[in-house]
C-alpha cells in the first residue's frame, strides 16, 4: 500500500501523483518511442491503428463517459475530419492548416449535434445521434463531386510546409505526437472546471444547473471537443488508409467505437487507450485462434461480429468499469491485500437513476 | 404555481429578512420543496414574482440563480456521485471560475492559480464542516449521513448569500442532527448568510429558526417565532386536525337493538 502525504495544494493537481507513475509513463513513452525501430512494418501499423482509435475513443469518451451523452454516431465525425482533411490535403493545402479545419468543422457540426442533447436524453439522444450518423454517410456517398461518392477516395501522404511524410515511421510518429498532445488536452480539462462541469452534468443535471453551470453551452461544449478530437483521428485515419470510403464511416464503425470505451472502461482516459488495444488485437486473437476451430466454425463469415458482440455482452454484464475497471480493482486487491472487501467498488447504475427533480 | 388542475403553491408570499433563518413547515403535499423550486428556478412559477435583493427571479436563467448568491440542497440528496468529495465541493467554485476553455486545455500559469484559489476556499469549508476525512472518497460510497453534509458543503463552497437547505436534517441520526443545528447557526452568525429551509424536525426548528412560516396545501397558514407557530390553531389543525373533524368521522350512534337475538 502506498501512501502519499499530501503537504501542497499543488500535489492534487500535478498530472503524475507519485514517482511510481513518472517512472512508468516515462516506460511506457520510451518504448513508444523505439517501437518503429524494434517491430516490424506489420506490428507497427496496428501499433499506429491502436494510437487513432484511442484518439478516436478520447473523444468518445469525453461525450459519452464523462458528460454522459451517449453518441451513437460517432463514426460521423471521425468521417467529417477524414473527408475535410482528405479534400483540403489533395487540394494541397499544408497537414497542419488541413488538420485544423477538418477538426474545426468536426466541431462545428458537434455543435449541431450538440443541440438535441440538450432536450433529449439517453435512448433517445442515441437514436437522433445515430440518425444523424446515417445522414452523414448517405452525404459522404451522394455527394460525389467533393467525396467521390461510393467509388472513395484517394488521400495523399501529409505534407507538413513541404517535409513530406512518406514512410510509415514518419506518420507513426505523427500519430504519436498528435496522440500525446490530445491526450494531454484531455487531462487538463479534466482537472479544471470545464472538466469538472462535465462530470457534474453527467451524474446530475439538477445539482448542476443548480451550481451555476450552464447546461447547454456545457453540452455543445462537450460535443464540440468531442468532435474535434474524433476529427483529428479521422483525419489520421483517413492518411492511414491512404483510402476512404463512405461504408468506412457508417454504423458499424460507431458501434465499434462505442465498443472501445465500453470495454475500454467508461468515464476513464485509460479506458479509451485499453479499448483501443482491445480493439485492434481483438481480430488478430481471432484471426490466430481461427486455425484451431473447427472449420464450421472458424470459416463462418461473421465470427469477428459475433465474437464481439458476446465480448460486448459480458463486459455489460461483468465488468461494467470494463478493463481498466478491473485493473482498479486488481490493483487495490493487490495493495490492500488481504483486506479486499467484494462490495469495494460497488456502485450505483447511473442509467437506473431515474431522472427526477429534486 | 399551477400544475395542470393542482395549485402547489397559491398566493404564498413571504420575506426573508438578510441574515435570518426562515424556516417552511407544513405537511407533506404542503408545496414547501415546491416553493424551494420555484427560488431556485427550476419551475417557473404561472403568475407572480419571486425579488432576491433587486432582482426579478422569475426574469433570470436557472443556471444564473447560483451567480446572484443563491445556492441549494436537494431533500433526496443531487451529489455527483461518481466523483470524490473535493471534486464536488470544486464544482460549488463554478461560477467563480475566470478562466477560460483555451486557457484550461493548456493548463496555463493562470489556470493553476485559479485551481489553487478554489482549493483554498473549499479547504476552509471542509474545515468548517470536519470532512477532512472524507476528501479523497467517492461520493458513491459514503454513507447517508455524511452525504447530507458534503451536500451542505457544495452548496456552501459556492460562496452563497442566501442558502436554501431542503429538509437538512431528514434521514439523520439525534447527533448527526444537532451537529446540523450547531452548522445552521454557525453558517448564521459566523458567515452571515441568510438560511431558508425546509424542515419537518421541530425541535431542530425551534432551535435555529428566527422566524417560521406554516404551509398547508400550498396556502399560508401563519408566521411568526417558532413557538407562536407552533400554537397556532391552524398549524395544529393542520397536523393534527381539529375535534370538529374528529367528530364528523364517528359513525352516528345506532338506535338500540330490538327483538330477540337470534341463538
Amino acid at each position: 500500500m502506498r501512501f502519499i502525504f499530501k503537504t501542497d495544494y499543488v500535489q492534487d493537481i500535478r498530472l503524475a501523483k507519485h514517482g511510481g507513475q513518472v517512472f512508468w509513463y516515462a516506460v511506457l513513452l520510451l518504448a513508444l518511442l523505439v517501437a518503429p525501430l524494434l517491430a516490424p512494418e506489420y506490428w507497427l501499423a496496428q501499433l499506429t491503428f491502436v494510437l487513432i482509435y484511442s484518439v478516436a475513443g478520447l473523444g468518445l469518451m469525453l461525450v459519452a463517459g464523462f458528460t454522459g451523452q451517449f453518441s451513437i454516431g460517432h463514426a460521423a465525425f471521425l468521417g467529417m475530419g477524414a473527408y475535410t482533411h482528405g479534400v483540403l490535403v489533395n487540394m494541397g493545402v499544408p497537414f497542419p492548416l488541413a488538420l485544423l479545419l477538418a477538426a474545426a468543422l468536426s466541431a462545428a457540426t458537434g455543435v449541431v449535434i450538440g443541440l438535441p442533447a440538450l432536450r433529449v436524453k439517453g435512448i433517445y439522444l442515441g437514436m437522433a445521434t445515430l440518425s444523424f450518423g446515417f445522414i452523414v454517410q448517405e452525404v459522404f456517398a451522394r455527394w460525389t463531386s467533393v467525396t467521390g461518392g461510393n467509388r472513395g477516395m484517394h488521400v495523399h501522404a501529409p505534407d507538413i510546409f513541404g517535409w513530406k511524410l512518406e514512410s510509415s515511421e514518419q506518420f507513426y510518429y505523427l500519430c504519436l505526437v498528435l496522440t500525446v498532445l490530445c491526450t494531454l488536452a484531455i487531462l487538463n480539462l479534466l482537472r479544471s472546471s470545464t472538466g469538472r462541469a462535465f462530470v457534474a452534468i453527467r451524474d446530475s443535471e439538477v445539482s448542476a444547473q443548480s451550481m451555476g453551470i450552464h447546461l447547454a453551452r456545457y453540452k455543445t461544449t462537450s460535443f464540440a471537443l468531442s468532435a474535434a478530437i474524433t476529427g483529428i483521428a479521422g483525419a489520421l485515419y483517413a492518411h492511414k488508409l491512404q483510402f476512404i470510403s463512405p461504408d468506412q464511416f457508417g454504423l458499424l464503425q460507431s458501434i465499434e467505437l462505442l465498443l472501445l470505451i465500453v470495454v475500454g472502461g467508461l468515464g476513464s482516459v485509460h479506458g479509451a487507450f485499453l479499448g483501443a488495444i482491445f480493439l485492434i488485437s481483438m481480430p488478430q486473437l481471432i484471426s490466430l485462434t481461427k486455425d484451431y476451430l473447427p472449420s464450421a466454425i472458424g470459416m463462418a463469415p461473421g465470427l469477428q461480429g459475433v465474437v464481439f458482440g458476446m465480448v460486448l455482452i459480458a463486459f455489460v454484464l461483468f465488468e461494467p468499469m470494463g478493463i481498466y475497471g478491473r485493473w482498479l480493482k486488481i490493483r487495490t486487491y493487490l495493495q490492500m491485500f488481504p483486506f479486499y472487501r467484494k462490495g469495494m467498488f460497488k456502485r450505483q447504475k447511473s442509467f437506473q437513476k431515474s431522472d427526477r427533480l429534486s | 404555481m399551477r400544475f395542470g388542475g393542482v395549485l402547489a403553491v397559491d398566493g404564498v408570499s413571504f420575506e426573508v429578512r438578510k441574515g435570518e433563518v426562515f424556516t417552511l413547515i407544513g405537511p407533506n403535499g404542503a408545496g414547501k420543496t415546491t416553493v424551494f423550486n420555484l427560488i431556485s428556478r427550476l419551475y417557473t412559477p404561472s403568475s407572480g414574482d419571486i425579488f432576491f435583493e433587486s432582482h426579478n427571479l422569475t426574469k433570470v436563467a436557472p443556471h444564473q440563480i447560483a451567480s446572484l448568491g443563491i445556492a441549494r440542497t436537494f431533500q433526496n440528496i443531487e451529489l455527483f456521485e461518481h466523483a470524490s468529495v473535493l471534486q464536488n465541493l470544486l464544482v460549488g467554485r463554478h461560477t467563480h471560475r475566470g478562466t477560460g476553455l483555451w486557457s484550461e486545455i493548456f493548463f496555463t500559469a493562470k489556470t493553476r492559480a485559479a485551481e489553487i484559489a478554489a482549493r483554498d476556499h473549499v479547504e476552509r469549508v471542509i474545515d468548517l464542516l470536519d470532512l477532512q476525512h472524507y476528501r479523497d472518497l467517492m461520493v458513491a460510497g459514503l454513507p447517508y449521513g455524511v452525504r447530507k453534509v458534503v451536500e451542505l458543503a457544495r452548496a456552501l463552497s459556492t460562496g452563497p448569500k442566501m442558502l436554501l437547505l431542503d429538509e437538512p436534517s431528514s434521514g439523520l441520526n439525534v447527533e448527526e442532527t444537532s451537529d446540523m443545528a450547531y452548522w445552521i447557526a454557525d453558517i448564521q452568525q459566523e458567515l452571515g448568510i441568510t438560511v431558508l429551509m425546509v424542515e419537518h424536525d421541530m425541535s431542530l426548528v425551534s432551535r435555529v429558526s428566527d422566524r417560521v412560516l406554516a404551509m398547508n396545501q400550498g396556502a399560508m397558514l401563519a408566521t411568526g417565532t417558532p413557538a407562536e407557530v407552533q400554537n397556532d390553531t391552524g398549524v395544529i389543525e393542520a397536523y393534527l386536525g381539529s375535534v370538529d373533524d374528529v367528530s364528523s368521522l364517528r359513525r352516528p350512534a345506532l338506535s338500540p337493538p330490538t327483538g330477540r337475538v337470534p341463538a
